[in-house]
C-alpha cells in the first residue's frame, strides 16, 4: 500500500480500525481530540460504534463491558484522563480482558498542561489503579511505529488476554509524517474467544466477567496465574532500539520523541568526534533490560533524557544495577529538550571537553 | 399432583449469601422469572454492581459481568453496543446507584440506552455494615448518621424514579415494592415492562424496587416490612413515572 501523510492521532485511529477495532468509547480531552474525533467520523462507515462517554471513567468501563463481551476496543485520553481511568484498568487486569488505551502524555501534576511530556512513565508502568498488575506498555518514537504498534497492540491483548497502553506524547499526536497501513497479519496464534458474554442461547453454562475473588486463598491463586502472564510478556515483549552502540563513551537512554531529539544530539558530537550511543526503549513494560547488559567498553556512564522530572532513569538504575554512573537531563511542563543541551551534558559528564 | 410454584431455570441453585428475611431474594427470583417467561434468558446479559449483590452473577443462570462501583451502567452499554439483540440488565444498589454512580445511570438513560436497570433501595449501604446511603430517611440512624439522618447537613432523600422521569431518554419508569404478594405481583409486572420497553427499542428503563435491610435496620424481618411500609412508601411514593409512548 502506499504511503499517505497522516497527524499522529488520526493515524492511530486508522491503525485500529485497520486492525480491526470496531468499538471506541472516550472523553474530549487535549492533545489526543483527533483520536475521537476520527473514531465519530470513520467507525460507522466500517458498522463500527462510537460513544462520547460522560467521563473516562465511563469510558473505560463501557471498554470493560465491550471487551468482556468480545469485542476489538479501544480508549483514547490524555494524562488526566487516563488517571480517572485506573479504576476500570485494574478491573479489566483483574478480569484478564483485552482492550488497547492509547495515552497522549500532557504535562502534570494536576491539570498541568497541554504541551507535550513524558511524565505518565511511572503511571503507565507502576499500575495506577490498585492490586498486583501490569500492562503492556508501547512507546513509538514515529507514526510509522505508531502505526505497526497500535495495529499489533489489539493482538497482544487478545493473546495475553491484558489490558495494552500505547503511550505517546502532545508532539507524536500532532504532527504529520507519512506511513504506511501494511495489509494486518497478526504475529500471534489468536484463540476463540469462547469466555465472552455474548447470551448462552442455552447452548453453554454462563460466561462470567469478574475480579472478586471473596476467598483468599483463591485470590492468591488468580495472582499467581497473572504473574506467571507477567512473565511471559517480559520474557517474549521487552523490545529496544539501539543506536550508534559501537565505541560509545556515553549512552542515553530515550524513548518516544525525546529520542528523536536524542539521536541530534549524537549526530551533532559526533562531528566533534565524542561517540555517543542510544538505548531507545520501545516497550516501557517489560523494560528492556537485557539491552543494557553488554554496554559498550568505552561506556563511561548513562544519560537519561525524558520530558518529565526523572522517572525512567529508575529502571535504567536497576537494569545497569548501577555498574555505571546514571545522570539525567530532563524537561517538563511542555518544555522540550534541546540537542545542544543534551550535547553540552554529555560534555560534562565526559569531563567538560568543550 | 399438579405442578402450582417451581424455582425458575433464571437462577441457579448455588445457595445464595443474602440474610434471612431480606427482600433482595425475591428481587432476584422476579428478574429471573421475567427473563424466563418473555424466553430471553439465554439472550440475556446480565451486570452486577458493588453492594449486597455484588455476587449475583453467580445466582443468575445468564452469561454475568461484575462491576465497579457505580459503573454498571457503563458496562452495560459497552455490552449492548456489542450485542444490540441481546437483553442487557444491570442489578444496583442505592449507594451504587444513587451516590457513586449518579453520572453514569443518569447518562445512560440520557443516551436513551436500551439497557434495563433493576434499582434496589433498601435506604442504607447492606454490604459495609449499615452506613448512609443518599436514599436513608431524614431522621434514620444508620452506622454514619448515628443521631438520625440530618436533613441540614446530609439534604433529603434522593427520589430516583421522579428524578430519572425528568430525562428524555428514559422510556420507562416505575417505582414498586416487594413488602405483600400483591406488591410483589405488581413489582413482577414492573419488572417485565421494563424488559419489553428494552426489547421493543424503546429507550432505557428502570425499575426501583423497595426493599428490606433486616440486618442492618436492626429489626426482624417481619419488623422491617412494617418500617418500610409506615416509613419507605410515604416519602417513596408507588407507581409508574413514565411509560413509551403506545404505537398508533
Ligand atoms: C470504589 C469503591 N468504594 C467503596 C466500596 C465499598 N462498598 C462496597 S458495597 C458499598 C455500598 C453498597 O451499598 P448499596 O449500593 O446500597 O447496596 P446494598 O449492599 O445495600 O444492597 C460500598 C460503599 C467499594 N467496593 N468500591
Ligand atoms: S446486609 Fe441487608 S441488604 Fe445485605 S443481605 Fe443482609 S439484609 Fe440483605
Ligand atoms: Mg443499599
Amino acid at each position: 500500500m502506499a504511503k499517505v501523510l497522516m497527524k499522529g492521532n488520526e493515524a492511530i485511529g486508522a491503525a485500529a480500525i485497520n486492525a480491526g477495532c470496531r468499538y471506541f468509547f472516550g472523553y474530549p480531552i487535549t492533545p489526543q481530540n483527533e483520536v475521537p474525533e476520527y473514531m465519530s467520523r470513520e467507525l460507522p462507515k466500517v458498522g463500527g460504534v462510537f460513544v462520547q462517554a460522560e467521563s473516562e471513567v465511563a469510558a473505560i468501563n463501557m471498554v470493560y463491558g465491550a471487551s468482556g463481551a468480545g469485542a476489538r476496543v479501544m480508549t483514547s485520553s490524555s494524562s488526566p484522563g487516563i488517571a480517572l481511568k485506573q479504576e476500570g484498568i485494574t478491573y479489566i487486569a483483574g478480569a484478564e480482558l483485552p482492550c488497547v488505551i492509547v495515552n497522549i502524555m500532557r504535562g502534570g501534576p494536576g491539570l498541568g498542561g497541554i504541551q507535550p511530556a513524558q511524565s505518565d512513565y511511572n503511571q503507565s508502568t507502576r499500575g495506577g489503579g490498585n492490586g498486583d498488575y501490569k500492562l503492556l506498555v508501547y512507546a513509538p518514537a514515529n507514526l510509522q511505529e505508531m502505526v505497526d504498534m497500535v495495529q499489533e497492540a489489539f493482538d497482544a491483548a487478545d493473546y495475553y488476554r491484558n489490558p495494552v497502553l500505547v503511550v505517546g506524547d502532545g508532539m507524536i499526536g500532532q504532527m504529520m509524517e507519512p506511513v504506511e497501513f501494511k495489509p494486518y497479519v497478526s504475529k500471534y496464534e489468536l484463540a476463540e474467544k469462547t469466555w465472552a458474554t455474548d447470551g448462552t442461547k442455552g447452548k453453554r453454562g454462563p460466561n462470567i466477567i469478574n475480579s472478586l475473588f471473596l476467598d483468599p486463598a483463591k485470590l492468591e491463586d488468580h495472582n499467581v496465574k497473572l504473574q506467571a502472564k507477567y512473565k511471559a510478556i517480559k520474557e517474549n515483549e521487552a523490545r529496544a532500539e539501539l543506536y550508534n552502540m559501537d565505541n560509545a563513551q556515553v549512552v542515553i537512554v530515550a524513548y518516544g520523541t525525546t529520542s528523536r531529539i536524542a539521536k541530534n544530539a549524537i549526530e551533532s558530537l559526533k562531528k566533534e568526534g565524542i561517540e555517543v550511543g542510544l538505548i531507545r526503549p520501545q516497550t516501557l513494560w517489560p523494560f528492556p533490560d537485557r539491552a543494557f547488559e553488554t554496554l559498550p567498553e568505552a561506556c563511561k556512564g548513562l544519560l537519561v533524557v525524558e520530558m518529565s522530572m526523572g522517572q525512567m532513569i529508575d529502571d535504567v538504575k536497576l537494569a545497569t544495577s548501577c555498574r555505571l554512573p546514571v545522570e539525567f537531563y530532563g524537561r517538563s511542563g511542555g518544555m522540550i529538550p534541546e540537542p545542544d543541551a543534551i550535547a553540552d551534558k554529555i560534555k560534562e559528564m565526559l569531563g567538560g571537553v568543550k | 399432583m399438579a405442578v402450582v410454584f417451581q424455582k425458575t431455570r433464571g437462577l441457579t441453585d448455588v445457595q445464595t449469601h443474602y440474610c434471612p428475611g431480606c427482600t433482595h431474594g425475591i428481587i432476584h427470583r422476579l428478574v429471573a422469572e421475567a427473563l424466563e417467561e418473555l424466553g430471553v434468558l439465554d439472550d440475556s446479559i446480565g451486570v452486577c454492581p458493588v453492594g449486597c449483590s455484588a455476587l449475583a452473577y453467580d445466582y443468575f443462570n445468564c452469561d454475568m459481568h461484575q462491576a465497579s462501583h457505580g459503573r454498571a451502567p457503563a458496562v452495560a452499554t459497552g455490552v449492548k453496543r456489542v450485542h444490540p439483540k441481546n437483553v442487557v440488565w444491570t442489578y444496583q444498589g442505592d449507594g451504587d446507584l444513587a451516590s457513586i454512580g449518579t453520572a453514569e445511570i443518569i447518562h445512560a438513560a440520557h443516551r436513551g440506552e436500551k439497557i434495563t436497570t433493576i434499582f434496589v433501595n433498601n435506604a442504607i449501604y447492606g454490604m459495609t455494615g449499615g452506613q448512609m446511603a443518599p436514599t436513608t430517611l431524614v431522621g434514620q440512624k444508620s452506622t454514619t448518621s448515628p443521631y438520625g439522618r440530618d436533613a441540614e447537613t446530609c439534604g433529603f432523600p434522593l427520589k430516583v424514579a421522579e428524578m430519572m422521569a425528568t430525562i428524555p431518554g428514559a422510556a420507562f419508569v416505575e417505582r414498586v415494592s416487594v413488602d405483600t404478594p400483591a406488591n410483589v405481583r405488581k413489582a413482577k409486572k414492573a419488572i417485565l415492562e421494563a424488559f419489553k420497553c428494552q426489547i421493543e427499542g424503546k429507550g432505557f428503563s428502570i425499575v426501583e424496587v423497595l426493599s428490606t435491610c433486616p440486618t442492618n435496620w436492626g429489626m426482624t424481618p417481619v419488623d422491617s416490612l412494617a418500617w418500610l411500609q409506615a416509613n419507605m412508601i410515604p416519602y417513596y411514593p408507588l407507581g409508574n413515572f413514565r411509560k413509551p409512548e403506545e404505537a398508533k
